[in-house]
Order: structure tokens, then sequence, then C-alpha cells
């Protein structure tokens, strides 16, 4: 197959965006859908739809087919050593509440959870809840001004206390790219499980679980491509198969009566009840999708027009970009001395400019910079030069309205 | 204070969302600011994005039987400070019972302000409201 490297042509593919008179900023929030997606998940309903693992019937086959396959795909997009280290969620936040309420079991008073100030609210309250129920501290490293993971302050909040890190790959609100690897190693030094949210990675930067040497990666399908109420919950199969069962149902056992029940393998144990086999066929079909161009074409193609809309906006009078991480995606947030982000986002929206305002689930992060929140806009693969001029434009108008 | 005839009259004149938006901004720039001491985590309103306070009082007028009640409203965002304005114009200093017939959506959808209204815009206006009915409603059980 000959990848693709015209990336604008891609704008086609998407329907809500190929009609739409609005530039949609607003990809990190979640991403619109190819029409590739749109037909594989129709297709299921309409060709194969029926319960997975159940029946002997031929539609059953075709639908436990479907989402076996649909695993594996996942399975390679991360390079996973194994299918069975996939299991299916509703997306990051589910994710990491599985393996939080897992972890907790584990835990104990004296035990610290190292996250850092950067963190989706995804990414902080399960393993608050996790301190709850176990006793154990949660820590966080502190983000510098210029809004990357202060490492020496990880380092030094690192330590054999530490038993679970959680970091994610990439900030929602400022599109920083974490160290990851590094902090895995770190991490891993001290004996600490580490649990990487990738929430904002999937779709912009490449995933490879063996190489970061994590123990957990979450992801959201919506943000790459794919239907909302699909994600994924990838873990090395060692760890992830000492992870106590989370949620009991059908599928996630092996024997059940009423005194007690054995439960299944990895990965059904934790797929209790009927799964969204809809939603892993579009997730495979939106993997597929992403794969079919050429990456090195497809990071370029973003990260020019984030760097466009950095320098265009930086020059605009008030204008304030909140984060210069020295690697970041395709998300650029940032404030106005002249008024509130909401100001910024309601004068954009008049002028049919989708972004993002506010404190983008990170509020500590928000706190941490001494910011009531930001606009943020996120560019996708089908955005292209007129949206970032729309944007530019139209903050340079908005500003003389206050 | 412009008043609601005055801001009636005026949104009949514009005839893009620009000549609109500069003038919620102009509404909002003549709202008298809350002084510090009243912004209170008491008096904030939980919206989601920008920062509302609202402080309220009652003034008996000659007759002691019709309570005013006389409000206070402030926000961080300009634009919401505007649409402030407007709901000031039609609820502050009107007696519990008048406040509790005004129907205040109605006034933003002949606006055409309706969508600010709304839960997702996260702007703490829709809160606000709540929040003035309630004190209206209280204030009228109180001195019925
Ligand atoms: C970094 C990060 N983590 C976690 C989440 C939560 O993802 P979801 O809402 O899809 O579960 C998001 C979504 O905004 C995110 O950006």
């Amino acid at each position: 197959m000959t990848l693709r490297t015209d990336i604008t042509s891609a704008r086609a593919d998407f329907p809500l965006i190929a009609q739409a008179s609005d530039a949609y900023l607003d990809s990190a929030a979640t991403s619109q859908k190819p029409d590739c997606v749109l037909r594989a998940v129709d297709a299921y309903y309409r060709e194969s739809n029926a319960n997975v693992h159940r029946a002997a019937h031929k539609l059953a086959e075709s639908a436990t087919d479907a989402f076996e396959s649909s695993r594996a795909t996942v399975a390679a997009f991360l390079n996973a050593n194994r299918n069975d280290e996939i299991v299916f969620t509703r997306g990051t936040t589910e994710s990491i509440n599985l393996v939080a309420a897992g972890l907790a079991a584990g835990l104990a008073p004296g035990d610290e959870i190292l996250i850092s100030e950067l963190e989706h609210h995804s990414n902080i309250v399960p393993w608050q809840m996790a301190c709850q129920r176990s006793g154990a501290r949660l820590v966080a490293a502190c983000v510098t001004p210029g809004g990357e993971l202060d490492m020496q302050d990880f380092r030094a909040k690192l330590n054999e206390r530490t038993a679970v890190v959680s970091i994610g790959h990439v900030s929602n609100a400022l599109g920083t790219v974490n160290p990851v690897k590094q902090i895995t190693q770190l991490a891993r030094a001290v004996g600490a499980v580490v649990v990487i949210d990738g929430a904002q990675a999937t779709a912009h930067i490449d995933v490879d679980v063996q190489a970061i040497g994590c123990d957990y990666y979450a992801l959201s399908g919506h943000k790459a491509y794919a239907p909302m109420g699909i994600g994924v919950l990838w873990g090395r199969f060692d760890a992830f198969d000492a992870l106590p069962a989370w949620q009991g149902g059908g599928e996630m056992i092996e024997h059940v009566t009423i005194e007690a029940s054995t439960y299944n393998v990895l990965p059904y144990r934790f797929e209790a009840g009927t799964p969204n086999v809809g939603g892993a066929v579009g997730l495979a079909a939106a993997l597929q999708y992403l794969r079919s161009f050429d990456q090195s074409a497809l990071r370029k193609h973003e990260h020019d027009l984030v760097a466009q809309a950095r320098s265009g906006l930086a020059q605009i009078e008030s204008i304030r970009i909140v984060a210069e991480p020295s690697e970041h995606t395709s998300v650029v947030s940032f404030v106005s001395s002249a008024g509130h982000p909401q100001d910024i986002g309601t004068l954009l929206d008049q002028q049919g400019i989708a972004v993002r305002t506010g404190h983008h689930c990170t509020m500590p992060l928000m706190q941490a910079l001494g910011l009531p929140g930001t606009i943020r806009a996120s560019f996708a693969l089908y955005n292209d030069q007129s949206d970032v001029e729309r944007l530019i434009k139209g903050v340079e108008k908005a500003v003389t309205f206050l | 204070m412009t008043s609601l005839d005055d801001i009636r009259d005026s949104f009949e004149f514009f005839d893009d969302w620009e000549d609109k938006y500069r003038f919620l901004l102009d509404l909002g720039r003549e709202l008298p600011a809350m002084s510090d001491e009243l912004k209170t985590d008491d008096n904030i309103v939980r919206g989601c994005q920008s920062q509302v306070w609202l402080h309220s009082q009652t003034e008996t007028t000659g007759d002691s039987a019709t309570k005013k009640l006389v409000f206070d409203i402030d926000s961080d965002a300009h634009i919401v400070r505007g649409l402030i304005a407007i709901v000031l114009a039609a609820l502050n200093e009107r007696t519990p019972r008048e406040i509790l017939d005004t129907d205040i959506e109605a006034l933003f959808a002949e606006l055409d302000l309706l969508s600010h209204l709304s839960a997702t815009r996260g702007n703490g206006l829709r809160a606000m409201v709540g929040r003035v009915r309630e004190v209206a409603a209280q204030t009228e059980t109180q001195s019925g």
C-alpha cells in the first residue's frame, strides 16, 4: 500500500469538515470522523451485528471476528506484545479508573502516587479516590513557567515510597509532550508501576508501548478519529494479569455459583457486560486510516499549522502564548491581557471559529500558572492554512472589541 | 444605567453581530464594579469558566409592605458584564413578585442572545439568573 503524502486531501474525507463553513479548531476536545470510520460502523450494524463470544450462530461468529480483529489492530498500532493486553473501555477516563481501582487494592498508608500538575482531571481524580480507599498519598510534580514538566521536581518527588507514577503523554491544555520514556525509566528504577495517559498522543505522535516501557497506557478513540464511547487500556501482560478484577458481570467470569465466581482470563476479565463492538470496529478503522498516511508528512502538516498559528498569534497586541514547550503537538494555548478567555472565545464563535476556552479540565495546571483559563486552538490532520489564517484574523478582530 | 427600553431600542437597529457585541461590551463598561469586599466566596455564583459574584439587599420604600430587591452583580469577563447589565435592567430594584413574574428567557430570545443562557456556555449567567429568582422567592416567603 502506498502511503498518502498529500495531507490536505484529507479534508474531503470528513463530512463535518468538508461541509462546514466554520473553522473547527477544537480537535483536542474531540476529533471529527472520516467517512471510512462512519462506513465501518454502519457496515458492522448492517452486516455483522450480534452479541460476541456467546452464541454458536454465524452472525455471532462474524461479530466476534470483527471485535477480535479490532483488538489485533489496536495491539499492532500500539506495538503491544500480545492481543490480550488490549482491553476495550469507554475511553481514557474509564481506563484510568480501572487501573487506579485495581492498584488501590495493593496500596497502603505510606505509599505515594506521583502525578504532575499538568494532568487532566481524569488522571487526578481516580488517583485521589485510590488514595481515599488505601491511605496512600497523592503527590504532584510541578510544571515549569514555560509549560513543561519540571523534571528536577519530578526526580525530587520520586522515591522508594512511590508505588505508582501516572503521567500524561501529551498535555491537553498546552500540547506539551512529556518525556515518558525517561519518566518510565526513573519510575521503574524505584519499583513504581507506570501509567501513561495517552488521550492526546494517539492521533498526533508515535505511540509504542514497548519503546516507552510503561506498564499501562490509556487512550480514547474519539480523539483519534474514532467514535465516542470506545477507548483502550493496554497493560503489560504480567502486570495486567495480576491486577484484580474491576466491574463484575457477564463475559468477565469463568464460572459462577451463588456462593462465588472464578474469573475469566485477560482481556475478558476487564470487559464485563456486552462490549461496544461497533465502537471497536470504528476504532480499528480510524487507526488504519491514521496509518494510511505517511507519518512524517502527517506530523509535518500538523506541526507547520501550529507553528504558523503560534507565530501569528504572538504578534497580536495583548496576546500571550501560554507555553513554549520544546516538544509539543498541534495545540496552542493563549491569553489576552485585554479580556477574559471567554470574551475572546465568544467573539471567535461569532466569526465562525470554534476554539475551546476555560480550564480544559486542568484546574490544578491553571492554578499553577496563575491563569483563570486559556483560549486553546487545536489542529488535526483535516485543518489547513486557511483555518490558521482565520484564527489569526479572528483574534486580531476580537481584541479590537475589548 | 441603560434602561431596558433603551436596550430594546438599540438592539432593533443592529444589523450585524459586531454592533451588537460592541454595544454589549459598552453596557458592561457602564456596569458599576462591585467592591472587592463583596467579592467573597459566599457571593460567587458557580459558573464554569468566568466568575460571577452576586450580592443582594432589600430596600424598603415608603410603603413598608413592598420590599424591593437591590442587586450588585459582577464578573471577570467583559461580555458577561454586558449580559449582567441586561439582566439588571430587567430585574434590579423590583419587588420579589415582579422578579418572579419576569421571563428572562423570553427577553434573551427577543434580543437573540438566548445561547448565552445555555448551560454549555458555562458563563454562569444561567446560574446567576437562578440565584436572583431564588433570592426573590425567599424574600417573598419571608415577608408573605
Ligand atoms: C489528557 C487527557 N486525559 C484524559 C482525557 C479524558 O478523556 P475521555 O473524556 O475521552 O475519557 C482527556 C480528554 O479531554 C485528555 O485530554
